[in-house]
């Protein structure tokens, strides 16, 4: 039961942390109709950039430094590159930002070296938030921050697991981010004028708004959700190069999952991909186990043995595109979208 | 284009000269060196050939950005080295040059199977989805030893089997020509699927989809069918990979290799039929020759993709045609020597750039060796600020230069080009 919550915790934290990404892209997608494909390096370099500013001046100015650092960046880069592609159709915009994630992953190479950075979570969040404890004949236990050893030491039995503060701090940091976007968005002139640049780009342009700039605002905005994404999952996770590569996918499956161009729909899908990848971790179990529960033994020498032995933990780097498939087999315009494209 | 007036001869003698000079190429190409390293460059140069083609068929007749061509290629490569596995147990009786057969089968296969599912979008998504799904397969071949052979994949001995005719493939140079047969009859068959209705029709699906819904074809199914073509082909460049290497490992279906694929079939040229081949012809020079002098290729690899992207979408092919044109109505004259001027600049750029990213890249891998490093020729002292200020300034001075040429040339280019529409129209107008 306890680590069933925790389980279920530790997966809303992580799907939060792709909610930062996604909601990025798809903003971008469906203002600008740009797949960045370098989404995820900028990721990348919020995560580096953090690193090095934590060695320098602390992680708490890094925190507002490096995605700032990170939308500078992306506003430069639509404005000196994509904006100079935007008159040759959505391939070549494609094309440049997947050739921008081979320069940023070999500068980063290049600067921080080819393996891991020492990027640590900051002393204050370290250790639990809270740990749940199940002391026998008592049921459940809710308490704050570390349990005494009257209650969880080796002696008295009883089974406890805890949240760690710093997956708290992060679900903290997403949502927080994610409210004021939102606000940002629905509340504020300035997120009128990007729905309407969004919705109708002609009119927004013919009563005087800079729609161009607009354009170069969002896409620099989502770069710093996705650098934020970088500072506060580089240091849960490692920042290393390769991080960029496997959470671009991941967040494009989100992006097809949820149904292209739909926040909505990224966010409930993010959410469920984050939940299915931390608890497919924890179950041990194998259709070989499957099959046995039916009362059928499948030995080594049956053909399907090696495909049928696979446990679902092992099974958890796959189990997102497995959803993806699925998802486009059901239900191809996504989980919220309504665009068929 | 000249084919307008070479329509009506019974013979189109341009096709006849380009495809017997390929050919002619093909064959004569081992006689340009005999070093190893020559024989094993054009051995992969024969394969690269054809599996940038065959990407081709997706992303510049199709319209298709896939991501994961590799799938194809490298699961064809693993039917390969199944198959001759078999055939060296003595299990199957194939004659090991019809192995690569075996290999397009598979890619086929699977490309039929993976197809149904990513074919059902177009544009982004597609895109998209066909990363997924090469991140499936890649997840796949590390969870699955037993087929994908786990860290150390899997080998074979192509010299199994009767030799035919004295052939045993032992030889490199015996392995070439099986290699160079393919690539000229793939090369001829691809060309002959751009001919035909269904290669029209695909060329119609990626220019306006909801025209050809309209008039009563099935985008999707036209699309499906060429995925399964180019699956096809993919996979016969993977039984030749497999023949070539004679082990196959898992990063054969990885993403970096798809990335590859993609990048140089753009830099070749996505809107011609023979960009490709100039794409993979680049591809193994990069791949075997770049990645040898420099540590930093890919990142060179990386910055050209984006300035050809940027500048010329076209690709080389494209380039080169567009300059045909221009030859071909006597306008060179007013072009050429700004290209020699942008060339000069690029240069300067180049030797600035280089200069400075060798420099980082010694700093960073070499430090041991000392300060200091040779650049073709001259030696700089990565310690010193000389080295870095010279850089810096080649770097800007060149780069202004570029700029200011690049101006001058993009101002008489559109003349050009203004001229050329005017003097088509004229001629059409008689």
């Amino acid at each position: 039961m306890e680590s069933l919550v925790i389980n279920l915790l530790n997966g809303i934290s992580s799907g939060l942390l792709l909610f930062m990404l996604s909601s990025g892209l798809t903003l971008i997608f469906s203002m600008m109709g740009v797949l960045n494909f370098a989404h995820a390096s900028f990721y990348m370099l919020g995560a580096y950039f953090a690193y090095a500013i934590t060695g320098w001046l602390g992680f708490w100015p890094a925190l507002v430094l490096a995605p700032l650092l990170v939308g500078l960046l992306g506003a430069g880069f639509e404005r000196f590159s994509l904006r100079r592609v935007h008159a040759f159709g959505h391939v070549p915009e494609l094309l440049i930002t997947f050739g921008l994630s081979y320069v940023v992953l070999e500068l980063v190479r290049l600067i921080w070296g080819p393996s891991a950075v020492d990027y640590r979570v900051p002393a204050a969040l370290e250790g639990p938030m809270f740990t749940l404890a199940h002391v026998k004949g008592q049921g459940l236990q809710w308490i704050w921050g570390m349990a005494p050893e009257s209650i969880c030491g080796v002696a008295t039995g009883a089974s406890c697991t805890q949240f760690p503060a710093y997956r708290g701090f992060m679900a903290g940091v997403a949502l927080l981010m994610l409210g004021s976007l939102w606000l940002l968005l629905t509340r504020t002139r300035v997120g009128l004028i990007i729905q309407a640049a969004l919705t109708h780009p002609e009119m927004a342009q013919a009563l005087g708004h800079n729609v161009p700039r607009v354009m170069m605002g969002v896409f620099g905005g989502g770069c710093a959700l996705a650098g934020l994404a970088g500072v506060i999952g580089g240091n849960a996770f490692v920042t290393e190069p390769n991080m960029a590569t496997s959470v671009g996918s991941i967040i494009f499956v989100v992006v097809v999952v949820g149904g292209m161009g739909s926040l909505a729909g990224a966010f409930v899908a993010s959410l469920l991909i984050g939940l299915i990848q931390t608890s497919a971790v924890t179950v041990d179990a194998s259709l070989i186990t499957l099959a046995h529960q039916f009362g059928w033994v499948v030995g080594e020498s049956n053909p399907a043995y090696p495909m049928l032995k696979i446990t679902v933990s092992q099974m958890g780097p796959i189990l997102p595109y497995l959803l993806l498939v699925l998802i486009l087999i059901f239900r191809p315009k996504g989980l919220l979208g309504n665009r068929e494209e | 284009m000249s084919s307008a007036v070479l329509e009506f001869k019974p013979y189109n003698l341009g096709r006849w000269l380009v495809w017997s000079a390929y050919a002619l190429v093909l064959c004569l190409a081992p006689l340009l060196s005999s070093s190893s390293l020559a024989m094993t460059m054009l051995c992969q140069m024969g394969i690269a050939i054809i599996v940038c083609l065959s990407y081709n068929i997706l992303l510049g007749q199709g319209g298709m950005l896939s991501f994961g061509h590799a799938v194809y290629s490298g699961l064809g490569s693993f039917a390969a080295i199944h198959t001759l596995n078999k055939v060296a147990q003595g299990d199957w009786a194939i004659p090991v040059s019809l192995i690569p057969i075996i290999g397009g089968l598979g890619g086929l296969l699977i490309a039929a199977l993976l197809g149904a599912v990513t074919t059902r979008k177009s544009g982004n998504t597609f895109a998209m989805i066909t990363l997924g799904v090469g991140e499936l397969v890649w997840s796949m071949s590390l969870m699955l030893p037993e087929f994908f052979g786990g860290e150390g994949g899997i080998s074979g001995n192509r010299v199994v089997g009767d030799a035919v005719m004295g052939i045993t493939f032992g030889p490199q140079i015996q392995l070439y020509y099986l290699i160079a047969l393919y690539c000229f009859v793939c090369t001829a068959l691809m060309f002959a699927f751009t001919r035909t209705p269904l290669g029209r029709m695909l060329n119609a699906v990626r220019d306006n989809p909801e025209r050809v819904e309209f008039i009563g074809y099935d985008t999707q199914r036209v699309r499906y069918i060429a995925f399964m073509i180019a699956g096809f082909f993919a996979g016969i460049a993977g039984g030749l990979y497999t023949l070539n290497f004679e082990i196959v490992t898992a990063e054969v279906v990885g993403a970096h290799r798809s990335g590859a694929y993609l990048l140089f079939t753009f830099l070749g040229g996505a809107l011609f039929f023979f960009g490709p081949i100039i794409g993979a012809v680049l591809m193994v020079f990069a791949t075997v020759l770049l990645s040898e002098w420099t540590k930093a290729w890919l990142l060179y690899l990386g910055l050209t993709f984006l300035f050809m992207v940027m500048f010329a979408p076209g690709g080389l092919s494209s380039l080169l045609m567009m300059n045909m044109r221009v030859l071909a109505f006597g306008l060179f004259g007013r072009v050429w020597k700004l290209y020699v001027a942008m060339l000069a600049a690029a240069i300067v750029v180049m030797l600035g750039l280089t200069a400075m990213v060798e420099m980082l890249y010694h700093i960073k891998l070499n430090e041991a060796m000392g300060p200091e490093l040779t650049l073709m020729g001259v030696t700089l002292n990565t310690h010193g600020t000389p080295a870095w200020v010279g850089a810096l300034i080649l770097l800007v001075m060149g780069g202004g230069l570029l700029e200011l040429a690049r101006r001058k040339f993009a101002q008489v280019w559109s003349q050009v080009q203004d001229k050329i529409e005017h003097e088509i129209r004229r001629r059409e107008g008689h």
